[in-house]
């Protein structure tokens, strides 16, 4: 089963995102939840390599980190996900493990 | 006392909620604001988030405490720096940033915004300024 990869530090100030993306393989999820969550907006300078993932890996974003942020669904690049509370217990369900890059 | 005012910036460089950074610079600020100094704020690197419009923290339940940034006009503090390469490289424009705002005691009240765009180069000249810089 896939593993679930949670990232909670901005891309723009530590290397964790750019870690997970590099270690994760084919069909895992990777959940952007806290100060993570602004490295899956629009036209960034870590957009690209978030767009690569897409396309054989999960990536979603914690909705309310989102919001406390200043932004929405409307405001990330297209194909991520956005997961409410109840979502996220369900990813941790649905995988066989998790790993946290902090 | 007025030999004794000093210039000070605050350079605000996180991003807000995920540490308290950005929460405790705003307290010290606005505590800073009663000593009659000169106080100018820096919003660079993820420090523009601090500022973002529309931070909405129901579902997170934490406290939004951006509104207090509007205050700030009423603290004299109306030099409010915003990096404009931070906001670029975070896909962000100035559409994206809080329109703080002061009233212009100099000319009848009139309402003026606070915030003013700078180059991390412009920042540099301004930074070399100050007599005290303290970083967040």
């Amino acid at each position: 089963m896939a593993m679930l990869h949670t990232v909670n530090k901005s891309p723009f100030e530590r290397n964790s995102l750019h870690s997970c993306l590099s270690k994760s393989k084919e069909g895992s999820t990777i959940l952007l939840i806290e100060d993570a969550v602004v490295g899956a907006l629009k036209g960034t300078i870590v957009a690209d390599k978030l767009t690569a993932a897409i396309a054989n890996k999960n990536v979603c974003v914690l909705a309310s980190d989102l919001n406390t942020r200043g932004f929405t669904g409307a405001d990330i690049i297209d194909g991520i996900k956005t997961v409410d509370y109840a979502g996220f217990v369900d990813l941790v369900a649905e995988h066989s493990n998790v790993q946290s890059w902090l | 006392m007025s030999e004794s005012i000093k210039k000070f910036m605050f350079v605000n460089t996180k991003a807000p909620y995920g540490t308290v950074y950005a929460l405790e610079s705003l307290e010290v600020v606005l505590i800073s604001a009663a000593f009659d100094q000169s106080v100018s704020l820096v919003f660079c690197d993820d420090g523009v988030f601090q500022i973002a419009n529309n931070q909405n923290t129901e579902a997170s339940g934490m406290k939004n405490f951006s509104p207090a940034y509007k205050a700030l006009g009423d603290y004299d503090i109306n030099k409010i720096y915003v990096e404009t390469e931070s906001l670029e490289e975070r896909g962000l424009t100035l559409d994206n940033i809080m329109a703080l705002t002061y009233e212009d005691e100099d000319d009848d009240w009139a309402e003026k915004p606070s915030i003013i765009p700078a180059t991390r180069a412009e920042l540099a000249d301004l930074m070399d300024e100050q007599d005290v810089v303290i970083s967040s």
